[in-house]
């Protein structure tokens, strides 16, 4: 433990595959509260790394620190891995694959209730209720079926479960790309609010500009598993510095966008 | 040069409702086989009008008449209270090697899923290695060694089914496993053991269910030709396959009920479990979509 030390630290993270190295060396940190967006093309290793950070994958080198205490190694015992669960949660990308489909949207979030809180029943039911009012949901959707809801409303439910555990650190992989655009602003306007109200530091993974520009304060830009840059948005996407950063930004579609100049065929 | 787009409709509303209907029936019907089937086998002391193992030399192979609705076999037993009580012995070996392969199977497949790595590869190194010995081949050795019986094939049988259920478990396994809203449940903090049981199984037991249905009537046909060829249920107890053994001299001498009416009794339980258990498969597959 380093004391003293605030936020989330991570350090030279590597992840291999076999000869691929799918995450080399990646550091970077994200104050309390922050908003961090990390971008990249497929393949540029940014989603294995938030894997990482949650404990879906092990990581081959480097460490990951979140307000002092390493969470690199595996969890030992009941009472770490309910710790490190309350300090990191995760929202996924396709809201159709990440709700159980047996089970409803308020027994969803009476278990993770369950596990991570002494609350009896009563209060579990208001806390539910207080969860889904947060993320814009009510009654009628809390004794649903996932199959029931629309992916927006499912994305919604995705969230409160995610901020049932109050977690100190949000990861969002590509947790909008999956929605219709209208719906994506929905989710996006209400990710925004929920920072505002509850202080929790967002780690977005996206490969959209857009997304970065309306929710992050800092990105960093991730090429074949190597940082090619980072800094405040405003600063790395009003005048990016590594040509990397340049073609990603020339890629986005926009009026007299030409797409035989991006692939250099023009 | 020009092309013509002719569009194809992907799916026919018309011909997915006769598909359906084609389905229909045949799945009710093999339903109401194997109910009926159960009940006969629950009811059998009730039902049968005779003794199944009481010998009546005099009234040997006498045709279909009103006291012998199916006629009688070589020693004069009633063929119609033999097939009534021979659906005991006929369901409970299959449920037997169904119940034991699946459990074991999807213990197995579970584990192997959701370790990865070397539990993984020895475990399915294990199952094929099973796989590869032939069920009945295992039984007729196993019998060799402790004498015939039920025991020694339905023990075989459950042997050689689990990895077939293992192998199974392990692919539906590490799909589900794959999901995120498995993963949402590991980054919540749940141990491996509870997302497993309480999590994970509950989504695949359905398509497991159904492929029970299907080994079941494999089960049964296996250990019908165990009896078959004396090496599982001995006379002179009422079993299916034995009665086949035992009616093939009465087919010499022209009488085909004795042989038959046991065949067609293997046949339709046979085929009604297969047809349930590919409905059921094919309600999950469309319930997924």
């Amino acid at each position: 433990m380093t004391a003293g030390e605030k936020g989330l630290v991570v350090e030279g993270l590597c992840k291999r595959y076999g000869d691929h190295t799918a995450v080399d060396g990646v550091s970077f940190v994200l104050p309390p509260g922050g908003s961090l967006a990390i971008v990249g093309e497929s393949g540029s290793g940014k989603t294995t790394t938030v894997r990482m950070l949650v404990g879906l994958e092990r990581a081959d080198g480097g460490t990951v620190r979140l307000d002092g205490h390493d969470r690199s190694a595996r969890p030992r015992g009941r009472e770490e891995r309910l710790a490190r669960a309350r300090a990191v949660q995760m929202v996924f990308q396709d809201p159709y694959l990440s709700l159980d489909p047996r089970i409803t949207v308020r027994g969803c979030l009476d278990e993770v209730l369950r596990l991570h809180t002494a609350l009896d029943a009563a209060g579990r039911a208001a806390r539910v209720a207080d969860l889904l009012d947060r993320v814009g949901l009510g009654a009628r959707e809390a004794d649903a079926l996932p199959r029931g809801l629309s992916g927006g409303q499912r994305q919604r439910v995705a969230i409160a479960r995610a901020l049932a555990v109050e977690p100190r650190v949000l990861v969002l992989d590509e947790a909008v790309a999956a929605l219709d655009v209208s719906i994506q602003a929905q989710i996006l306007d209400l990710l925004r609010e929920i920072r505002r109200e509850a202080g929790i530091g967002y780690l977005f993974v996206t490969h959209d500009l857009a997304v970065v520009r309306h929710v992050a304060d800092d990105v960093l830009v991730l090429r074949s598993g190597t940082v090619v840059e980072s800094g405040p948005v405003d600063r790395v996407l009003g005048s990016p510095e590594h040509p990397y950063t340049r073609l990603l930004l020339s890629s986005v579609p926009r009026r007299g966008w030409d797409p035989a100049e991006v692939t250099g065929r023009g | 040069m020009t092309t013509t787009l002719t569009t194809v409709p992907l799916r026919r509303p018309g011909l997915r409702r006769l598909r359906l209907l084609g389905q229909g029936p045949l799945f009710a019907v093999s339903v109401a086989v194997l109910v009926l089937l159960v009940l006969v086998a629950a009811c059998a002391p009730l039902l049968a009008p005779y003794d199944p193992e009481a010998l009546d030399l005099g009234a040997s192979l006498v045709g279909t008449s009103g006291d012998h609705l199916l006629g009688t076999d070589q020693s004069g037993r009633d063929i119609l209270s033999r097939l009534l009580h021979g659906a005991r012995t006929g369901l409970l070996g299959p449920l037997l090697v169904v119940g034991v392969s699946t459990l074991l199977g999807t213990l197995l497949g579970v584990v192997a899923a959701w370790r990865g790595g070397w539990a993984d590869a020895v475990l399915s190194r294990a199952m094929d290695l099973v796989f590869s010995i032939p069920g009945l081949m295992l039984a007729i050795l196993l019998v060799a060694v402790t004498g015939p019986g039920m025991t020694a094939p339905v023990v075989a049988m459950a042997v050689a089914y689990t990895p077939y259920v293992g192998r199974l478990v392990r692919g539906i396994a590490r799909q589900e496993k794959a999901r995120p809203y498995i993963e949402a449940y590991v980054v919540q903090g749940w141990s491996g053991w509870t997302v497993c049981v309480r999590h994970l199984l509950p989504n695949i037991v359905p398509t497991v269910f159904a492929q029970s249905a299907m080994n079941f009537g494999y089960a049964l046909m296996d250990l019908a030709a165990l009896s078959f060829l004396g090496f599982g249920v001995q006379p002179p107890t009422a079993d299916w396959g034995a009665m086949i053994n035992e009616g093939q001299g009465a087919v010499l001498q022209g009488a085909m009920l004795p042989a038959l009416a046991p065949s067609v009794c293997i046949v339709l339980a046979v085929v009604a479990f297969g047809i349930v258990g590919e409905g059921l498969a094919d309600r999950i597959a469309r319930r997924e979509k």
